[in-house]
Parts: C-alpha cells; sequence; structure tokens
C-alpha cells in the first residue's frame, strides 16, 4: 500500500520533476561555465573576466584570451554535449536500443576518418568543407553499421548492431589513425579521436550552433512519434504513427547533431549512451522529457568533464573523451546493472 | 455494408509470399478467431488487416472504404492492433501506457486534454484497471500487462480491435480473464474483435465466426458449428479430431484427437528407415 502511494507521487510529478531539472541543470550550467572561463593554463580572476564582458580592452592579453579562446571554447562544450546527448537519445528512442550511442553505431568514427582526410590530404579546407565532410563522414559510419547488421542472419537483438558498429567503428578509428600517421598530422588526428573541445573558435560556433539548435528543436517535435516508437514498431503503426517519417527525420537530426559535433570536438563518446540513460532514469521513458533534460545534462557533463580536463594537472591537459570515459564507465555500469536483464 | 471486405489480396514479407490469393468477408459486431497451423498465414492475416503489412495485390475495405488508401491516423481512429506479445519500455506506468491510446487524436506535443482524460478513465475502469492506474507496467503479471494494452486500444476508440494471439504465454485463468473481458467489450460497447488463437477450444468457446486457415488459403470461415467439425479440424491441423458438446457453454468442443493414421505409417517408416 505505501508503495503505491510512492509509485503514485513519483507518477505525478515527473513533468515537475523535469522542470526542476532544467532549472537548476541551467543554473549549474552558467556557474560552471562561469568557473571554466577562469581556469586553464594561467587562471584569470573572475573580476577581470567580468570585466571583459562588460568593457573590453584589445590590448589586455587576458581580456583576449577570456573572449577568443576560453568563451568559444566553453559555448562549443556545451553543444556539443548537449548534441551528443540528444542524438543518442533520439538513437535508443528509433531503435528500443538502450546500448545506442552515435559512437558506438559508428558516426563518431565515420565523422572522425572524413575529417582525419581533409587534415591529412585537403590541408586548405576551410571549416565549413569539414562540417560538411563530417557530416557525410558520420552518415557513411552510420549506413555501414546499418547494412552490417542486416546482412547477418537473426532478429533485431540489441547486441547485433552493437557488434556491427564495434567492429564498424575499429576499422574506421584504425584508418583515421593510418592516415594520421601516414601524414605526420599524427598529433592533432590523436586528439580528435580521443575527443577535445581546447581548439573551439568562433567561427566553428556561429557555423554549429544554427545547425545544433535547428536539430534539437526538431528532436523536440518528433519526440512523441519517438516515444510511440519506443513502444514498439508494430504498436506504433497501429497507432497510427507515420514510422518512416519520423525515422527519417529523426536520423537526419542525429547525422547533423553527431557530424557538427564532431567536427568541433571530435569523438567524445560515451555523452550519447550515458546521458539519455540517466534522463530516463530521473523523468521516465518519455521522450518529451527525456530530450531536453539530456540537452542540459549532456551539455553540464561535458563542460564539467572539461575543466576537469584543464584543471587536473595544468598545464597539460587530459582529452576531455578519456575523462568522460573514466566517469562514464562506473556510472554506466551502475545503469547496465540496475536494468532487468534485457540484454 | 457491416463487414470487412477482403478482396482477393496477397500479402507476406519482403522475401516470402505467405498468402497468394485471399477473399473473405468478416462480419462487424462479432467475435471473430483466426485459427490454423503455425506458419500458414494467421498473423499474416492479421497484420495485412491492420495495415502492419503493406498488401501485395488485391484491396482491404471497412465499411466500403479501402484502408491501405487511408492516412494512417485516420485508421487509427477506426481499427486498433495488438501485436503479439508488446513490451512497454521500463518504468512507463498503467495510466502513462493507456494515454497513448490517444495519439491519433492528438496534435503537436500531443497534451492531454479533458476529453481524452474522461477516455482514459474510461478505459480504466473497463478493464477493471483503476486500483493499478499508477504502476510500471513492468512490475505487473502477464495477465495484467495484456489488460493494460487492451485498455490503450480501448482508448483509441476503434469499432474493431484486432489482437494477434492475446493469450499466449499466460497461465490459464491469465487466458481466461483475457478472453472474457473480451467478450465483454464486444457485448456491452459492441466492439468487433478479430484474433489470431491457437487454442481451438478457447476459440471455439469465445468467438461467433472462425475462420480456419491453412498454409496461406482458407480452408473453412463461417459460424462456430460450419468449422469446430471433424473435416475441417482434419483438413486443417491434420488430425483425427473428436468432437463434442461442452456441457457447460454448449459449444462445440474437441476433446481429444490423434495423428491421421496416414501421417502417423509415414513417421514409423520414417523412423524405420
Amino acid at each position: 500500500m505505501k508503495n503505491k502511494v510512492k509509485a503514485k507521487k513519483i507518477n505525478k510529478s515527473r513533468s515537475l520533476i523535469t522542470t526542476v531539472i532544467l532549472i537548476a541543470g541551467f543554473i549549474l550550467l552558467f556557474i560552471f561555465m562561469l568557473i571554466s572561463i577562469t581556469q586553464g593554463a594561467a587562471a584569470i580572476p573572475l573580476s577581470t573576466v567580468i570585466e571583459a564582458f562588460t568593457n573590453f580592452d584589445r590590448d589586455n592579453s587576458s581580456h583576449l584570451l577570456v573572449m577568443d579562446m576560453r568563451l568559444p571554447r566553453i559555448i562549443g562544450a556545451a553543444f556539443v554535449g548537449s548534441g551528443l546527448a540528444v542524438a543518442g537519445a533520439l538513437m535508443q528512442g528509433m531503435t528500443r536500443n538502450p546500448l545506442a550511442d552515435t559512437g558506438i553505431m559508428g558516426l563518431n568514427s565515420g565523422a572522425g576518418l572524413a575529417v582525419a582526410i581533409c587534415f591529412a590530404y585537403f590541408k586548405g579546407a576551410s571549416y565549413f568543407q569539414i562540417v560538411l565532410v563530417s557530416f557525410l563522414g558520420a552518415a557513411i559510419g552510420a549506413a555501414m553499421v546499418y547494412i552490417i547488421s542486416n546482412l547477418v542472419p537473426g532478429n533485431n537483438h540489441p547486441m547485433k548492431l552493437v557488434l556491427a558498429g564495434a567492429t564498424v567503428s575499429t576499422l574506421l578509428s584504425a584508418l583515421s589513425q593510418g592516415i594520421a600517421l601516414n601524414s605526420n598530422v599524427a598529433l592533432n588526428v590523436t586528439f580528435w579521436t580521443m575527443g577535445s573541445v581546447a581548439g573551439t573558435n568562433w567561427n566553428q560556433i556561429k557555423l554549429a550552433l544554427p545547425v545544433i539548435v535547428t536539430a534539437f528543436i526538431g528532436s523536440v517535435v518528433i519526440s512523441r512519434g519517438v516515444s510511440a516508437i519506443s513502444m514498439g514498431e508494430e504498436v506504433a503503426l497501429g497507432l497510427g504513427v507515420k514510422i518512416k517519417l519520423i525515422k527519417f527525420l529523426g536520423t537526419m537530426f542525429v547525422v547533423l547533431l553527431a557530424g557538427t559535433s564532431v567536427a568541433i570536438a571530435g569523438a567524445v563518446t560515451f555523452i550519447g549512451m550515458i546521458i539519455p540513460h540517466f534522463s530516463r532514469f530521473l523523468v521516465g521513458p518519455d521522450y518529451r522529457l527525456i530530450i531536453p533534460v539530456s540537452a542540459v545534462l549532456g551539455a553540464l557533463l561535458l563542460v564539467t568533464a572539461d575543466l576537469f580536463s584543464k584543471t587536473f594537472s595544468p598545464p597539460t591537459e587530459l582529452p576531455v573523451g578519456a575523462v568522460i570515459a573514466l566517469l562514464g564507465v562506473p556510472v554506466f555500469l551502475y545503469f547496465a546493472r540496475k536494468q532487468k536483464g534485457d540484454l | 455494408m457491416e463487414n470487412i471486405r477482403i478482396n482477393g489480396i496477397k500479402a507476406g514479407y519482403s522475401e516470402k509470399v505467405v498468402i497468394e490469393d485471399l477473399t473473405i468477408d468478416i462480419p462487424l459486431g462479432k467475435t471473430t478467431a483466426i485459427i490454423g497451423p503455425n506458419g500458414c498465414g494467421k498473423s499474416t492475416l492479421l497484420k495485412s488487416l491492420g495495415r502492419i503489412l503493406n498488401i501485395k495485390k488485391g484491396a482491404i475495405y471497412l465499411n466500403g472504404k479501402e484502408i491501405h488508401g487511408m492516412p494512417t491516423k485516420e485508421l487509427a481512429t477506426k481499427l486498433a492492433i495488438l501485436p503479439q506479445s508488446p513490451t512497454a519500455p521500463e518504468g512507463l506506468t498503467v495510466e502513462e501506457l493507456i494515454s497513448y491510446g490517444r495519439y491519433p487524436y492528438q496534435k503537436g506535443l500531443g497534451k492531454l486534454n479533458e476529453e481524452d482524460k474522461k477516455i482514459i478513465t474510461w478505459a480504466l475502469a473497463a478493464t477493471n484497471l483503476e486500483e493499478l492506474r499508477y504502476e510500471a507496467v513492468d512490475n505487473l503479471s502477464g495477465g495484467q500487462r495484456q489488460r493494460v494494452w487492451i485498455a490503450m486500444a480501448l482508448a483509441q476508440e476503434t469499432d474493431v480491435i484486432l489482437l494477434d494471439e492475446p493469450t499466449t504465454y499466460l497461465d490459464m485463468a491469465y487466458q481466461l480473464e483475457v478472453l472474457e473481458l473480451l467478450e465483454e467489450l464486444n457485448k456491452d460497447y459492441k466492439c468487433t474483435i478479430i484474433m489470431v488463437l491457437h487454442d481451438i477450444n478457447l476459440a471455439s468457446r469465445f468467438s461467433d465466426f472462425i475462420i480456419a486457415m491453412g498454409s496461406g488459403k482458407i480452408i473453412k470461415a463461417g459460424y462456430l458449428t460450419e468449422v469446430m467439425t471433424t473435416e475441417v479440424l482434419k483438413a486443417v491441423y491434420r488430425i483425427q479430431a473428436n468432437i463434442i458438446k461442452d456441457p457447460d457453454t454448449g459449444c462445440p468442443i474437441c476433446m481429444s484427437y490423434g495423428l491421421l493414421n496416414k501421417e502417423r505409417n509415414k513417421k514409423l517408416v520414417r523412423r524405420g528407415a
């Protein structure tokens, strides 16, 4: 009986919990971004940071550092984090696969390889061209995983897609490394395959921001259909859901989000898997709530991880992808254990 | 034209045609069971009827209107379909699952209005689930879970509900619970129930009209007493059935059965060789 009352409360308050998480998330995100701007190879006091905003002085090197290096970096981190998290949420909903993630499904490594080719063989490529190539790479990576997993006979077991994804990802990452070693851009590419937001500049932000925001709004618009698809395709069809349209749009948004994120920060894995899981744990299985919550928590995670990667052993930086894996693996194992053996 | 008319359909999956050419009228307002051996095309027929499968030839009409040409959302207000053993996402509550039945009536992000809430409450009451309203579906028993899915179909407010083996994996008491609920819906709300059933005795007890299928074709379709005969069961299942009248319900039931002699001999020969 007690249990029933508890269940009732949880159910009634899901949208309230979502609101609280969104507001608290935004506040925390703002605070962490502010702290992160003050931290780095050289610490800059908060008063100087505020001064850089309110009374910018072109001759002050601290002001330049804040405006041209740290601000775009931290904005990039926030958008990459939310982009990857939303992409992961969409994929998990559309495939009903709790392990779906842009990293595991070959999108990140596909985009990574495309970008590596750009770096090595087309050195004059503009950032716009790199982003376009990155989209293409993400789409090709995803298509390869999809085709390979469909070539293997058997039903739609979650593991099948994951194994195909792992195979393709390993191949594509190995090719990226090979290209890197072969053309003396090893350091550059290694950082990309590990993931980092350190080199983000305003040009990248200007291009990436509208894409990520558009894809995010699109994701919210189709979120009800994604929720219905997550109940099974036959159930969704019976409810009158336009599955093909929603899956087409969803896949497009995933490619846009993953492609843009990889073009900024390289292959940051795990966010797309962990954050939607954690959001589902907090607000339940409705993607109308999971997607916005994932966006905020994804941004928060990457901003925090970036802060950690800068401050752990300055002046050297850890690749942020490695920090996320460090934080992410235990959390993921916890949720994987909690899940009732459906894998 | 109070029926569903299936006119010369060809249906199946991408690599394999299961039904070559099938024509049948199914009466509205009745409970219909589709029976037959494994792989005979009964699920294919049901899925084609529920436009989960596209048909390759022919047409299906609901009250004279072609269903595969109808917008899928509009059709979802006329016809609900439950696939075989659907699974709910973890943590989804009973009420939340039922509220998906309102999908075809909603626009945009789909906030539930007063009308939606009224119908969800009604569906909860009709399936006797009020007390479990806020429970997670994955914590319920198999029979309760099946009732929740039926409640979702009810919230769709359709005249026709299609079910693919609604009693699989359920214990006997739960099977009865589900079928009695469907019987009630048919009697009280004039719902047309069309379901695939494995157990011929349950089909006999709970349906008015039976479609008996074998290898993609209809072997016999008609009212109970026309289909539940030794000859039909011989043709459908290749068994020698002993049919008697159920002393409680008066329905014909298959009391015992054996393999046809011919089949048994074949088996013996194979074993001998």
